[in-house]
Parts: C-alpha cells; sequence; structure tokens
C-alpha cells in the first residue's frame, strides 16, 4: 500500500513575485560569498600579522608557484568530486609521472616535448584504468583509487631505484621557475604583465555586462544591481592590484598562465556546456540522471581520465620546480587537494560545487600555508590549523543547508 | 465484548493533502480485524498514527487503548504498550542472525554483556511458537521471505505483544506461506492476541477477519462483521471503490489515430535472480491520442514492464519487439529510447525522476540538452526562455526557475517531471502512477496537461493504482496480474468491480 506521507513533499516556499533584496541574496548566496569573504579576511590579517611580507611581489610569486600544482589537482578532483566520486590515487600519479618524466629526459635524453606529451598521455591512460572499474564495473572508487595510491608510489620507487633522479633540461624547467617575457617594459615595471592583467579584467567585466543584459531580457536578474557592480568592481581592483604586485617582481609566471588558462577552460565546461551539466545530474541524482538519458557511465570514466591528465601535468609542474624527481614526490597531496574541494565548497555527496570555490580553497589553505610559514609557526600547529579550517567550512556548509533546506 | 482499541475522529494533515479526516476504529479484544481500502485510502497513515511514528501532537484526535488515553511520542512508547506494527517492507538486518534480530535494540544482556546462550534458547522457543524450523544462529539472508516473516512475528512476540498489526503480511508470499502465515494468526487469536491485518488480498481477509472497517480517501467508509459468506468479498469491494466520479476529472475530446506503439511477447526476468520469470509475454499497443491505463496491485509488474520497455533500465534476459508506428524500433539504451521519443515518467520523482538539489531550471532541461545547446555549449538565454515556458504551461509554482526543486510540493515536482520529458518532445509517455503522493488540485491539473498531450495525436501509458483515476482518464484499460495481461476492457465498459474481479480470479 502506497503512503501519502512518505511522498508528501514540505511546502513549497511560495514567495513568488518577491524582489529579492541584496540582504535576502547574499544569504541565499552566502557559501560563494563567504569563502571569498573568508580569503580576503585571511589575506588582510596575514597581511598585517606579517608586517606586510605577504603581499610582497616576491612572496606573492612564490605563494603561486607553491599552490600551482595544488589549484591544478584541484579542477580534476572538483569534477571527480561533483560526479559523486573520490580520487586518493593523484599524489602517488604526481610522484610517478615525475620520476617517468625523469628517466625520459634524463636518463634516456628524449626531447622535452615528446616526453611531455608520454607524461601525460601516461597520466590519462593511469585514469581512464581506474575510471574503467568505478565507472563500468561499479567497483568503489575509494577503493579503486587507493589501489592506485599504493601501486603507483610503488612504481615510482621501482622507476626511480630509490633515488632521486635531476636536474632536468632548462626548457623543462621553464615550465614552472619561467615567467613570460617582458616585451614592452612601463617605468620599470613588467608592461605586458600590466597589460594582460587590464585585458583580462576588463573582458571579464565586459562579458559579465554583456551576460546580465541578455539575461534582463527575459527576466529579472536574480543578483541585486549593487551587488553585481560591487562584484565587477572587486574583479577590476583585485586582478588589476595583483598583476601590478607581479610586474613589480618578475612578472607573470608561465604556470600561472597555465592554471588561469585550465580554471577558465574548465570553468567554462562545468558551468555552460551540456557535459558540465550532465556530470552535476549525475553526481546529484545517478538514477535520475541515468534515466533521462544520460551516459553516467562515460561520464564517470570521462572524470577519472580527466583527473589522470590533470594529476600527470601537476606532476610535471612539480617535478619541474623541485629541479629533481625523488620518490616521495606528491606524498599526501591528495589530501590537500580533497582538503581544497570541500573548502571550496563542493559537496561530499555529490552533484555541488564549483571549479572558483575549488580554486579559491586551494588558494586559502595556500595562504594560510605561507602566511604561518612566515610567521614562523611550526608544521606542528600548522597541520592542526588546517584541520580545523576544512572542519569549519564543512560543518558551515551543513548548518547553513539545514536552516536553508 | 470489550475495546482493546478506540481511535476517535483522527484527522491527519501533510501539506497540501488531507491523508486522514474523522477517521474512526474500534478494535474488540481477541479479534482479527481487517483493514482495507485502495492504495492511498490511508491505512497505513493510520496505523502510523497508532503506533507512534507520528507522534501524538501531530494529529487531530483520540486513541483510547485499554481504555486509556494514550499519548505516544515515538514508536517505542506504543511498543511498551504491547503494540508491535509489522511493516510491509521487513525491518530485518540481513547479515545477523535470526537470534541477533529477534532480540535487535532488546537484547538478552546484563550491563551491555549479551547472554548468548539465553538469547538462542528463547528465540529456539519463540521459532517453535510461530513454526519456524531454523536454526536461530541461521543468517537472515539465508533463508527465504516467508521465513523472513516469520521472524519478523517471533520478533513481535519476544516483546509481549497484546496488539499486533500486519501491514500487507502476504504481498511478498507465495500460496503455502500465506496460508501458513494466516493459520498462525488464528492460533494467535485462541492464545488471545489481537490483531490488525491490512491487506489487498480480499479473499485471505473473508477467510480470517472477524471483522472488517473499509477506508476511502482518508475517511472509514464502514466497519461491519465478517461473515466469511460468499458475498462478503462484493460487499467490501462495493465500499471500497463506490464513489462518485463527477467532475474529479477534465473532459476531454477523444480523436483517437493509427497505432502509435506495439510492445510484442514482452519477457522479463528479475534484475538480480535471473531465474525469477516477472513479465510474461505481454502484448500492448497504443493509439495516437489514446490513453490507455494498466490496473493491478503492488507487484504486478507493472513498473517493471514500463521501466524495462524504456532503454532496458530494468531487469535482464529481455526479449520481445517493441514497434514505433509499425516499424520495429531499437530501444535497448534510455538515450536511443529517448531518441526514438519514448518518454518514461517514474513513480517515484525523488529517487528516479528528479535531481533535488538542482534548480527547476536544471531539472528541466536535463533529458534535452541538446535542445538549449548550440554544439554541446549551452545556450543560457534559451534554457531560461525554455524554463519559463514550461514554468508556465505546467503552472509550476515557485519562486523563480532558479529555486532548488527540492523545496517544492510534491505536485509541483511532478510537474517539473513532466515538464523535463514533454521538452523531449516525445511520441510515447508511459507515465508510472504520476499522481502519487500529490493532493486533489494539483492531481486536476496534471489530467489536464495529460489530456492536452492525448490531443496533441501523443499516445499516453498511464499506470495506477487507483482505478477511479484510470476509469475516468482512460479510452481503453489493461489489467496485469503477477506479470501477466490479466485482460483488456475499453474504459466505456470497465467498472472497479470488474477490474477488481480480473485482478482477483488469478490471485490465490
Amino acid at each position: 500500500m502506497q503512503d501519502v506521507a512518505s511522498t508528501a513533499a514540505p511546502a513549497a516556499a511560495e514567495d513568488a513575485g518577491k524582489k529579492t533584496t541584496i540582504g535576502s541574496y547574499l544569504k541565499a548566496n552566502l557559501r560563494e560569498y563567504g569563502l571569498l569573504l573568508a580569503l580576503l579576511i585571511v589575506m588582510a590579517s596575514f597581511q598585517i600579522m606579517t608586517g606586510g611580507i605577504l603581499m610582497k611581489p616576491l612572496n606573492i610569486t612564490n605563494l603561486v608557484l607553491q599552490n600551482s600544482y595544488i589549484v591544478i589537482m584541484a579542477i580534476g578532483m572538483l569534477l571527480v568530486i561533483v560526479a559523486g566520486h573520490i580520487d586518493l590515487s593523484v599524489g602517488s600519479i604526481v610522484g610517478f609521472i615525475g620520476a617517468l618524466a625523469a628517466v625520459l629526459m634524463v636518463s634516456w635524453e628524449v626531447p622535452v616535448f615528446i616526453s611531455v606529451i608520454v607524461c601525460l598521455l601516461a597520466g590519462v591512460a593511469i585514469g581512464a584504468m581506474q575510471g574503467y572499474w568505478v565507472a563500468y564495473h561499479k567497483i568503489p572508487p575509494f577503493i579503486v583509487t587507493l589501489a592506485g595510491m599504493l601501486v603507483f608510489r610503488g612504481l615510482t620507487l621501482a622507476l626511480l631505484q630509490g633515488q632521486s633522479i635531476g636536474p632536468f633540461p632548462v626548457a623543462f624547467q621553464r615550465l614552472s621557475s619561467g615567467f613570460i617575457p617582458d616585451i614592452l617594459p612601463i617605468g620599470g615595471m613588467h608592461g605586458l604583465t600590466l597589460l594582460l592583467g587590464a585585458a583580462i579584467s576588463l573582458y571579464l567585466v565586459y562579458a559579465n555586462f554583456r551576460n546580465r543584459i541578455a539575461q534582463s531580457r527575459i527576466a529579472a536578474p536574480d543578483e541585486p544591481m549593487t551587488v553585481f557592480l560591487f562584484k565587477n568592481a572587486l574583479i577590476l581592483v583585485a586582478i588589476n592590484y595583483f598583476t601590478w604586485l607581479m610586474a613589480g617582481y618578475r612578472g607573470l609566471p608561465n604556470v600561472l598562465i597555465v592554471m588561469a588558462l585550465l580554471i577558465a577552460i574548465y570553468s567554462f565546461i562545468t558551468g555552460r556546456t551540456t557535459i558540465g551539466r550532465r556530470i552535476y545530474a549525475l553526481g546529484g541524482n545517478e538514477k535520475a540522471a541515468k534515466l533521462s538519458g544520460v551516459n553516467t557511465e562515460r561520464l564517470s570514466f570521462l572524470t577519472f581520465a580527466n583527473m589522470g591528465l590533470l594529476a600527470a601535468l601537476a606532476g610535471l609542474v612539480f617535478a619541474a620546480r623541485l629541479n629533481s624527481a625523488s620518490p616521495k614526490a606528491g606524498v599526501a597531496f591528495e589530501l590537500d587537494v580533497i582538503a581544497a574541494v570541500f573548502i571550496g565548497g563542493a559537496s561530499m555527496s555529490g552533484g555541488v560545487g564549483t571549479v572558483v570555490g575549488a580554486v579559491i580553497g586551494a588558494f586559502l589553505m595556500g595562504v594560510m600555508n605561507n602566511g604561518m610559514s612566515i610567521m614562523s609557526v611550526g608544521i606542528d600547529y600548522q597541520q592542526v590549523i588546517k584541520g580545523l579550517v576544512l572542519l569549519a567550512a564543512v560543518i558551515f556548509d551543513v548548518y547553513n543547508k539545514k536552516k536553508g533546506g | 465484548m470489550n475495546a482493546i482499541l478506540e481511535m476517535r475522529s483522527i484527522t491527519k494533515t501533510f501539506p497540501g493533502v488531507k491523508a486522514l479526516a474523522d477517521v474512526n476504529l474500534t478494535v474488540e479484544r481477541g479479534e482479527i480485524h481487517a483493514l482495507v481500502g485502495e492504495n492511498g485510502a490511508g491505512k497505513s497513515t493510520l496505523m502510523k498514527v497508532l503506533s507512534g511514528v507520528y507522534p501524538h501532537h501531530q494529529y487531530d484526535g483520540d486513541i483510547f487503548y485499554n481504555g486509556e488515553l494514550q499519548k505516544f511520542a515515538k514508536i517505542s512508547d506504543s511498543e511498551a504498550k504491547g503494540i508491535i506494527i509489522i511493516h510491509q517492507e521487513l525491518a530485518l538486518v540481513p547479515l545477523l542472525s535470526i537470534a541477533e534480530n529477534i532480540f535487535l535494540g532488546n537484547e538478552t544482556a546484563t550491563k551491555g554483556v549479551i547472554d548468548w546462550h539465553e538469547a538462542h534458547s528463547r528465540a529456539t522457543e519463540l521459532l517453535r511458537k510461530v513454526g519456524l524450523n531454523e536454526n536461530s544462529a541461521t543468517l537472515i539472508d539465508n533463508i527465504g521471505v516467508g521465513k523472513q516473516q516469520l521472524v519478523e512475528i517471533a520478533k513481535a512476540l519476544s516483546k509481549e505483544v497484546e496488539l499486533l498489526i500486519l501491514d500487507e503480511p502476504t504481498s511478498s508470499l507465495n500460496e503455502n506461506d500465506s496460508e501458513a502465515l494466516l493459520e498462525l494468526l488464528l492460533e494467535f487469536r485462541r492464545q488471545g492476541i489481537t490483531s490488525i491485518l491490512i491487506s489487498h488480498k480480499l479473499n485471505e481477509v473473508a477467510k480470517v477477519a472477524d471483522t472488517i472497517t473499509v477506508l476511502r480517501d482518508g475517511m472509514t467508509v464502514s466497519t461491519f462483521p465478517c461473515d466469511h459468506g460468499p458475498e462478503i468479498e462484493n460487499k467490501i469491494i462495493k465500499d471500497m471503490v463506490g464513489r462518485e466520479l463527477t467532475n474529479r476529472f477534465p473532459p476531454r475530446d477523444v480523436e483517437i489515430g493509427d497505432t502509435v506503439f506495439e510492445v510484442k511477447n514482452w519477457n522479463v526476468y528479475h534484475h538480480i535472480y535471473s531465474d525469477r520469470h516477472l513479465i510474461r509475454d505481454v502484448n500492448l499497443n497504443l493509439r495516437a491520442g489514446e490513453i490507455v491505463g494498466i490496473a493491478g496491485l503492488m507487484g504486478a509488474g507493472r513498473t517493471e514492464l514500463a521501466m524495462s520497455i524504456f532503454g532496458r533500465s530494468y531487469g535482464q534476459k529481455i526479449s520481445g519487439e517493441v514497434q514505433l508506428k509499425g516499424q520495429q524500433v531499437d530501444v535497448s539504451t534510455i538515450r536511443k529510447a529517448v531518441d526514438r521519443g519514448l518518454a518514461y515518467v517514474t513513480e517515484d520523482r525523488k529517487e528516479y525522476g528528479l535531481v533535488l538539489e538542482n534548480t527547476i531550471k536544471n531539472n528541466l532541461t536535463l533529458a534535452n540538452l541538446d535542445g538549449v545547446a548550440k554544439g554541446s555549449v549551452l545556450d543560457d538565454n534559451e534554457e531560461r526562455q525554455v524554463s519559463r515556458e514550461y514554468i508556465d504551461k505546467l503552472n509550476i509554482r515557485c519562486s523563480s526557475m532558479l529555486q532548488e526543486v527540492v523545496n517544492l510540493s510534491g505536485g509541483n515536482q511532478q510537474k517539473v517531471v513532466l515538464g523535463k520529458w514533454l521538452y523531449s518532445n516525445p511520441e510515447v509517455l508511459i507515465l508510472d502512477e504520476p499522481t502519487r503522493g500529490i493532493d486533489v488540485n494539483a492531481k486536476y491539473e496534471i489530467y489536464t496537461i495529460i489530456n492536452e498531450l492525448a490531443a496533441q495525436g501523443r499516445g499516453i501509458v498511464f499506470i495506477s493504482s487507483e482505478m477511479p483515476e484510470l476509469l475516468g482518464m482512460c479510452d481503453r484499460i489493461y489489467v496485469m496480474n503477477e506479470g501477466r495481461m490479466a485482460g483488456e476492457l475499453p474504459a466505456a465498459e470497465a467498472s472497479q468491480e470488474k477490474i477488481m474481479r480480473m485482478i482477483l480470479k488469478n490471485d490465490g
């Protein structure tokens, strides 16, 4: 017998037609704005506590370089977690790909370009293998990637025979330690950096305005005008301030350009393409997505293959930065990456999360690492504080959701 | 005689739905009292009120048990008074033993240390009482459903039961097990245990009940003694279904065209147990503009039939043929089925129909994302326009198209599911219990939408357990029972009694 109660939903929030106020809008989107606000507050506090060292051009550059591989992997991990899975093997893949690159470039003297391609393909193959078991055989991803974590750590040791291999060819090192060329210096500063900053920020603001106008042709936009203007002003100021800082040192690092491109591409994929939308549906309710004609197996498979690709890229960036491949490379990276994604607002059960959130989450952790190191907080208490931040972020999410739901 | 239980004018409402309205139920001590009614009549809700699943401030009315007013706040309160309910879905832990299950939450322990000797000897005693010849150390997983049902009853007996409530106890049992269970109920009556039996199987009710109460639409229709005579089933059926059908369904102009959809010799086996033949040689046809109903009880195989046709989303070893407009088509995956013009609106919208934490907009376009994309890039504005159109067309009440569907009422959620499939522009819609759990007004709106869809020349398969709905909406009705088509009736000739008889005539 069917019981009426079990399917009767809670009464709808029937506040149709009510105009969204700034307060109610911010409240409804507390998570996104809260995260950005948290990052700003953390940066401001460390700026004060470190006596201005945090925002020094050299330190900002270091901050970017130190966190680049975490950010790159957080983007891939975001997709995996949104699809409702997890990947524990990424730290080991970083180590393995670094080792592979060292063997190819240093031991066998394979040209840099070919080595990089081989390494990226190896990453895709590793991700695809793990994805195959998860997607087509329903083996829990926790188990599959835990196995992968052990296997590829072991293979890293085997490849390197327990020793570090280096140094890498100079061309390869430039992936991490290089900066974009300064073709038109402006007043002693890195001109191209300033120009890129201005161009990108203006384009973002332009795109926002264009979107809003298109939206308002159909219905009143949900975001209040004040919030919208403030957001765009913040984009202009933040990006230009940032590039101005960087221009005072050696300009934008190459790896930052790579990161920016990845963020742009993956934000586009998750937000604007059918495949992105289907991944969210898959993570939100796999059965409903499947019954709506979504090829859920293939999507799961692809998110893992993509994770493998990005983990391989991160492995190359990390190896280039250290200028050697070591058996210990990438140990426990998966934990930082996963923490970044969850701090960035993704849901453990899948279906929720954004690329930008994951990136901000990664930088939030990075800024705290960096700031605490400058203040010479020991590695012991750094870990404690990071752990508490992760816990607090997720508690905030769960609490926030209960209140809203 | 004296009453062990009196429930007086019980009223229970859910947001937008009145599940029980002034229901009275009096159960005499030592009798077997049958509670019958259609799906959704309020039987389970009434029992949940009685057992404290809905605490006393969540309903109106009084419960007198053994002459005292009771205010149960939770299930353990009612259990402490000897009221034990055995639900349709068994609540046993598969990987624990029979004895462990019987004493789960009520262990034979002192200071947290379990006395296994005591547990097994008491369990063996209880198993003997219910006539189950199994070792008490056997895992639940290793015994059949019939025996599991007996373990549930043994568990109830371990708690000093005075009033035993059984919700559809025989729905998943075969004939022998059902027979044994009914015998057991009669044995309990001799021992002075009172039982409330909820059942769809009227022959069983007629056989063992002393008194029968019929519920319909959340109200008590009648209570009468059971004389076990030949006329008793007819009387029950009449009371169960006897309602006026005026104005509950919107009028429609029928203009039926050629056959659009045909299923031939369809066979499906259980998705795990490959030897369980669930759907046997089913044939079905549907014409353009026609609404064809499928009636049947729970477990008749209607959902399994629909899902196996829709991209083989259920079952294994599926065989048979699907034709669309006279052409045999390949609908072996969901994508292919959708592309050929099939749509399936699930009976369980939360589990299978909606991505609850996504917005209305994202849910509406999910089955036809390519329609709002150029290449594989979504056109946000196009998508918003489409969403706006369907929200207006289906009258989905929401604050914005960006509202998460989890916050909508049941009726509006159902409209979102319908909207999703309308946007995929199907030739044939299979609607599985499309009005389950939603209120009368939303039902009317959904009926209107269904009629419009048929008027546009689409074929509609309408699966429902509510017979008045089938009679009011359909042109033709198939009756399914135990995986077979038990019959087919033009709606004009159909009546609830006829359908019920078709179902019951080959029912144990």
